[in-house]
């Protein structure tokens, strides 16, 4: 057994590189229960992060009792991470299930029947459509529904309502990536495959905090580390994390500052030749203006701006300059700080000036955030059309139309589909008077909370919540809808590295509940929408009628799904797409010809200005595209909006803790990961503790512009100036809502309404803050010791008071699981899986 | 030689311009993404007046005499509320951005038959950001107007 809260990663299995790496098989089961008593396991897939680990789910007497990583799956090679293990079926299987309807009935929510809550829907969305038109209509959806939900999802919305007001969260978690991928290759569509690591000398994680947000992945980041001519790695994060403390360079850059460095990067390969000429030739645009725009981003400029050394600049960019494999991996570092479409960009041309790209070792991972986002970009339920199908091309519309068999007109393409802030937005102004959430949580997730919560609560809004539990947001909803969680309903998803999965229904949804795809299927029955010949828009009777659908939707498109069947997904590993006629097993890597999906017939996107965000509208961008090359797109450093200022001088920003999930609605419901990491916190350097007279565990106020928190510190290592807090924590399991019953503790209480010009996403990683002690701390606090937020190294008096001694990062406790922590860990005598496809070296 | 009046004509307008897109980022402060933006192409007009200076200084600006003649001569001063106000504010503004637009490439056309080369140098670098300010606005009211013009109340 190992305790696998202490211990996050497990046991090493060294490899070399050029190696597969070595299977371990992760388990955990309920206690009481041995491995006889399992009736039957059932294969799934994890959805507690973007990995895609695929498992087995165990079942005894109808109930989920285990979990166990899939050895044969290319994704994770047996593995699971402390969320799939401890809050997979354990943050489902609880007592405060939604398992009835609930409308609002003299403003309280009172349980009712589906037919009353499907029927208050129907009538007001009729209501609407009938007096004010489709625009009065918008979704607002997630990461974390299956492929099949979305699609449907996406037809109802395009076809049926005919609304250009759909987004997902994903929004908030993985904009970013898509956009990078449209401005840069002309569609979205990941370049790189997990299985570089095993092949690369170098890594290079930008804003990536793999350690707590991928394990499973940095799990085999460390066996390489491990093993023989370990990759030399380079972190860019504010915080010492451990990504940070692995790597051979650190930029600790300032929140709001990657584009300069970014910039100055891409510089030093220019200046010292670090490109491939003749690739850039062959395969590139704009390498001019690329070249421009950095020139004046010197090591010494960089530094200035970033507060990083110079030469550390000039070791990082001589690593990406002199290294023969690089993989890249960006996740919200750069997507939710400034100039977040531009700095990810130019991730994507360093490896297009050095010709890294779609080769064994050498690719990109544009990460995801969550387990299904790919599928809400795939599918069409947040802000892209179906199959990368580009809004601004009559002829993609047209395909969709006839697929719907549809009027083309019904399906809104006169601007591109609506980004969520802009919808809440709209709700503010009440021109959207009906809004469906599915499977999120804004009242916790979204910037600037106040405002969210007052926009949640408008005079006149209809609002629909279908969830697992009563979230902070179900609770301002006029019909609440249970649904059926992960291993109650079958569905497929899709991973970061586009690896196909599907998750089997294991049990039964508890009381009434139903899945999401019921949900939308019964609404679009009910609301009796039609295709032009007359037959209902939607008659799948179940997902893999969904299935099919979509793949005939992909068919031709980069993401073709046209050779995957739920049958080829049953018994080995998840499949890689585009699966079709050429590629009968998939596809690992994209671009290995260095032929890019930019042809105007084909392309996802006619790009944008990454300044403002303009379009570039199909003249422009026909005048200037040569099809097949890789657009060089950049732009220039500016700094952020929110500065630090006398009365908020200090840098705020937010992210993850590898023991909690988003708003916590699973995560906070497992007891072994929620007592690793109970309660809200903000991290302090030791140098602005100092400053500040604080120490380890005191109650401070944090203050923005727009908002304040009471949480305890956390002096930790993080760079001087820099506040950070972890954005999981709400208000549904204090006894109050929104913080009438405690101190307001959500990290969005603080960040701005503000987002990137072209992906949308909010700028969640920079605010100007200023920080008062409240009181004494009466210990430390609850941020976990194992990972990033760990206590300060050294030269910190911790906790003096309390503890009378000299105190010190040794006065707190260490993070640990007990019994409930504990997994089993075997190591088969067998081959590691190999990828799917014959791209794969024998 | 009429060129110095369109340089000082340019010249003004870019002040003008700059001064509306910030009445319209103020006065529209509740729409999230115009404060940015309209603040950052402010800043280009600001870059462009800047930029003028030089030819500005050789050639004079004589534009006495021409002001009652120009459609576009206040600018955008005040704001109009409500959400057709935004929408007819942001279309105001892309007439003084056309203007520009035109305006540009009149002393463009000037410095190309004169091989000014200094001047030409200019119209280079500031004439495309008028493009992208255009390119912006259309982007922006494209996706407003159906919903001011058809459900907002």
């Amino acid at each position: 057994m190992v305790d696998r809260i202490a211990d996050i990663w497990g046991t090493r299995t060294p490899y070399a590189r050029g190696e597969r790496w070595p299977v371990r098989v992760d388990q955990t089961l309920a206690p009481g229960v041995a491995e006889g008593d399992v009736d039957r396991w059932v294969q799934s897939a994890c959805v507690l992060c973007s990995n895609g680990c695929g498992c087995d789910i165990a079942v005894k007497d109808g109930r989920m009792v285990g979990i166990r990583g899939r050895q044969a799956d290319i994704v994770n090679h047996g593995r699971l991470g402390p969320k799939g293990l401890f809050g997979s079926w354990q943050g489902v299987d609880t007592g405060d299930r939604l398992t009835r309807p609930l409308i609002r009935v003299d403003g309280e929510l009172v349980e009712t029947d589906w037919d009353t809550a499907m029927n208050r829907i129907v009538e007001r969305s009729r209501h609407l459509l009938h007096t004010k038109g489709p625009l009065s209509h918008g979704f607002y959806t997630t990461g974390q529904l299956f492929l099949e939900e979305y699609y449907a999802l996406g037809i109802i919305g395009k076809a049926g309502v005919g609304t250009p007001h759909m987004d997902g969260n994903t929004r908030l978690c993985t904009a970013t990536a898509a956009t990078a991928m449209k401005e840069s290759f002309g569609s979205d569509g990941q370049p790189g495959s997990y299985v570089d690591i095993d092949e690369c000398d170098a890594m290079f994680l930008f804003g990536h905090n793999m350690a707590e947000t991928q394990t499973v992945l940095w799990m085999r980041v460390l066996d390489r580390l491990a093993g023989p001519n370990p990759p030399r790695l380079v972190c860019v994060d504010p915080r010492e994390t451990p990504v940070a403390r692995a790597a051979e360079v650190h930029l600790a850059v300032r929140p709001g500052t990657n584009l300069a460095l970014m910039n100055g990067l891409i510089r030093e390969l220019f200046v010292n030749g670090w490109i491939d000429d003749a690739y850039i030739a062959a395969h590139t645009l704009d390498v001019d203006r690329l070249r421009a725009t950095v020139e004046r981003w010197t090591p010494e400029a960089v530094a200035e701006t970033c507060g990083v050394g110079a030469d550390d600049v000039r070791r990082a960019a001589e690593i990406f300059g002199t290294s023969e494999r690089i993989l890249s991996t960006v996740l919200q570092g750069f997507y939710q700080s400034a100039q977040a479409t531009a700095s990810s960009c130019q991730v994507n041309n360093l490896h297009l000036l050095r010709g890294m790209l779609g080769k064994e070792g050498s690719g990109i991972l544009q990460m995801n955030g969550q387990p299904t986002a790919q599928n809400n970009r795939e599918c069409g339920a947040d802000g892209d059309l179906p199959g990368f199908r580009n809004w601004e091309n009559p002829q993609h519309v047209q395909e969709l139309a006839d697929l719907w068999d549809v009027d083309p007109d019904t399906i809104p393409h006169w601007a591109p589909p609506t980004h969520v802030m802009q919808i809440f937005r709209y709700v503010e102004l009440g021109s959207i008077e009906f809004l469906w959430i599915s499977a999120t949580n804004p009242a916790v997730s979204m910037p600037q909370l106040e405002r969210i919560r007052r926009i949640l609560d408008t005079e006149g809004l209809f609002l629909v919540v279908q969830d697992l539990y009563l979230t902070e947001a179900a609770r301002y909803a006029d019909v609440v809808l249970p649904c059926a969680a992960w291993g109650e309903k079958t569905g497929t998803f899709t991973n970061v590295n586009h690896t196909v999965h599907l998750s089997d229904k294991a049990v039964e949804p508890p009381g009434e509940a139903r899945s999401d795809l019921d949900v939308f299927l019964d609404y679009s029955r009910r609301m009796d929408f039609r295709t032009r010949s007359g037959a209902p828009l939607l008659d799948w009777t179940g997902p893999e009628d969904g299935f099919r659908a979509w793949q005939e939707c992909t068919r031709g498109r980069p993401c073709d799904y046209t050779g995957i069947s739920y049958e080829r997904l049953r018994g080995g590993s998840g499949i890689p797409w585009p699966c079709n006629d050429e590629n009968p097993d998939g596809t690992v890597r994209l671009y290995g010809d260095g032929v890019f999906p930019t042809d105007p017939d084909y392309c996802e996107s006619y790009g944008h200005d990454l300044l403002t965000g303009a379009a570039t509208g199909p003249v422009l961008y026909r005048a200037t595209v040569q099809p097949g090359k890789a657009w060089l797109k950049s732009e220039d450093y500016r700094p952020p909006h929110e500065e630090p200022s006398e009365e908020y001088p200090l840098r705020y920003t937010t992210g993850r803790t590898v023991y909690q999930f988003h708003t916590r609605t699973k995560t906070g419901r497992s007891r072994a990961l929620n007592r690793a990491a109970p309660g809200a916190w903000v991290e302090v350097s030791p140098a602005d503790a100092e400053q500040l007279g604080i120490v380890e565990g005191d109650m401070v106020a944090v203050l923005s512009r727009r908002g304040h928190l009471e949480v305890p510190v956390r002096v930790g290592d993080l760079r001087e100036g820099t506040v950070f807090a972890p954005f999981h924590y709400g208000y549904w399991d204090d006894g109050g809502s929104e913080g009438s019953a405690s101190a307001h503790h959500a990290a969005n209480e603080l960040t701005m309404t503000e987002w990137d010009p072209v992906s949308k996403q909010p700028v969640f990683k920079n605010a100007a803050v200023r920080i008062e002690k409240v009181r004494d701390g009466a210990g430390p606090s609850p941020a976990p010791t194992t990972a990033a937020s760990r206590p300060a190294r050294a030269g910190h008096r911790a906790a003096g008071r309390t503890t009378g001694s000299g105190g010190g990062p040794g006065t707190v406790p260490a993070t640990v699981g007990g019994p409930e922590g504990e997994a089993t860990e075997r190591f088969p005598d067998t081959a590691p899986p190999r990828v799917a496809s014959s791209e794969e070296r024998p | 030689m009429k060129l110095p009046v369109y340089l000082g004509l340019l010249h003004e307008a870019e002040r003008i311009l700059a001064r509306s897109f910030r009445v319209v980022a103020d006065g529209h402060g509740d729409e999230p993404d115009f404060h940015v933006i309209l603040g950052t192409l402010a800043g280009q007009c600001d870059r462009h007046v800047e930029a003028l200076e030089p030819v500005i200084v050789r050639f004079g600006s004589e534009v006495e005499g021409e002001e009652e003649h120009r459609v576009t001569a206040d600018g955008v001063e005040e704001v109009r509320t409500g959400a057709l106000g935004l929408l007819l504010d942001l279309q105001d503004l892309s007439v003084l951005v056309h203007h520009l637009d035109v305006m540009w490439t009149m002393v463009g056309q000037a410095a190309a038959g004169s091989r000014d080369r200094e001047l030409l140098d200019i119209v280079v670098r500031c004439a495309p950001d008028a493009d992208l300010q255009s390119r912006w606005l259309q982007t922006r009211m494209k996706q407003a107007a159906p919903q001011v013009l058809l459900v907002a109340s």
